[in-house]
C-alpha cells in the first residue's frame, strides 16, 4: 500500500537535477513521478522510480545524499473536483499533508496524486474507509 | 599601540613606545617594508613588564612611504588574520574550532564544512558551507530550513556575530591531503 519515494538534496544551481536523473537513465531506472521542492539555496528533488534499491545504490554511490520516505498513491478521476473531493476525506481528521504532488495517468482519464503524510498508516485508513483507491506500487508501474 | 588617521590608509605606530618588526612566522627572519607577515613588538617605555620581540601571532604589512596627514609615525596595516587559525571577524576574535564544535553539537557528528570570508561594503561577511550528511538530511524543506535556522543560532551564541549558513551537496567541498583547508578568506579580493 505504501510506496516508497527517494528524496535526494541538490544545491540550487544548474545541472544538479539533470544529473542524478542521467544516473538513474545509465541504470534502466524508470522515474515515474517526480517533484521539486526549492529553496533560495538548495532544492529537494523528490522521485519514484522502478527500483528504489537499486536506485539508492546507484545514487549513493555517486555521492548523493538518498533518504527513503513512505509515501501514499492515490487515483482520482481527472476532471473537476477529482482532488477536492480526496482532500474533504481529511477534512474531519487530523491528517496532515506535509506535502503533495499530482501526475496525469492512464491516457490522460485518470490522475495519480501522491502524497506524504506525517503518519501514512493512519492516512490510508482514512482514505479507504472513505472508499478512495490507495494504489498499491505495481498498480502505478504497470499500466 | 596603533591608532588610524583621517587618511584612512594604514594605522600609525606610536613609535615612541612600541618598535614593530614584521617576520615571516615560519623561519623568524625579518621581512623588508612592505611585504606581509607576522607583527613582532618590542616596547621601548614599560619598566616593569617589558616586551621584547613579543610574537603577536597578527598578520600585517609596514605601509611605505609618507602618510598625507602629515604624521611620520610608521603605519601598518589593518589586521585581518593571523598566524594562527584565529580570525578575526568584524572585530570580534573567532577560532574556525568554535565553529566545529557548534556543528558537531548541533549535528550530532561532524559534517565537511567551510568557512568562507568575503568583504561586502566595507563590512566582513562569513559563510558556513556545510555538506547535508544522511543523519541530517530530510525531505521536507522545512525541517533543512529548521536545521539552518539551529545552525545559524547556535553559532550566534557562541560567537556573537551572524553567520549565514548554506547547506551544500555531498563530496562537493574540497577534500585536501594532510590538514584540511577549512578556511578561504575572499577579503583581499573584494
Amino acid at each position: 500500500m505504501k510506496i516508497q519515494q527517494l528524496s535526494i538534496f541538490a544545491e540550487n544551481k544548474p545541472g544538479h537535477i539533470a544529473a542524478p536523473c542521467r544516473l538513474l537513465a545509465d541504470n534502466c531506472i524508470d522515474i515515474r513521478a517526480l517533484s521539486v521542492a526549492d529553496t533560495q539555496h538548495f532544492g529537494i528533488l523528490r522521485i519514484i522510480v522502478s527500483d528504489p534499491n537499486q536506485a539508492t545504490k546507484v545514487l549513493e554511490a555517486a555521492g548523493y545524499v538518498v533518504k527513503p520516505t513512505e509515501v501514499l498513491a492515490v487515483e482520482v478521476e481527472d476532471r473537476p473536483g477529482g482532488l477536492a473531493r480526496i482532500l474533504s476525506a481529511f477534512e474531519r481528521t487530523a491528517i496532515n499533508i506535509e506535502y503533495m504532488y499530482a501526475f496525469p495517468f492512464g491516457h490522460g482519464e485518470r490522475a495519480v496524486l501522491i502524497f506524504r503524510f506525517d503518519d501514512p498508516d493512519a492516512a490510508a485508513q482514512a482514505l479507504q474507509s472513505a472508499g478512495v483507491n490507495v494504489l498499491a506500487k505495481n498498480e502505478l508501474f504497470n499500466r | 599601540m596603533a591608532i588610524e588617521c583621517p587618511c584612512h590608509e594604514g594605522l600609525h605606530i606610536f613609535e615612541d613606545h612600541f618598535y614593530p618588526e614584521i617576520i615571516d612566522p615560519d623561519s623568524g627572519r625579518v621581512l623588508p617594508e612592505g611585504q606581509e607577515g607576522e607583527l613582532v613588538l618590542t616596547t621601548l617605555s614599560k619598566w616593569a613588564m617589558p616586551m621584547i620581540r613579543y610574537r603577536t601571532r597578527d598578520i600585517t604589512a609596514l605601509v611605505p612611504g609618507a602618510c598625507g596627514c602629515g604624521r611620520s609615525l610608521r603605519r601598518m596595516r589593518r589586521i585581518g588574520r593571523r598566524s594562527d587559525d584565529m580570525l578575526i571577524i568584524r572585530g570580534v576574535n573567532v577560532y574556525p574550532s568554535q565553529i566545529e564544535a557548534v556543528l558537531l553539537e548541533v549535528e550530532g557528528t561532524l559534517p565537511h564544512y567551510q568557512i568562507i570570508l568575503t568583504r561586502e561594503h566595507g563590512l566582513d561577511q562569513v559563510e558556513v558551507q556545510v555538506e547535508v550528511t544522511a543523519q541530517v538530511f530530510s525531505d521536507r524543506v522545512g525541517a533543512l530550513e529548521a536545521l539552518e535556522e539551529r545552525l545559524a543560532d547556535t553559532l550566534e551564541r557562541v560567537l556573537g556575530i551572524r553567520i549565514a549558513i548554506t547547506l551544500v551537496e555531498p563530496q562537493t567541498i574540497q577534500r585536501s591531503e594532510g590538514k584540511a583547508k577549512r578556511v578561504i578568506d575572499k577579503r583581499g579580493q573584494t
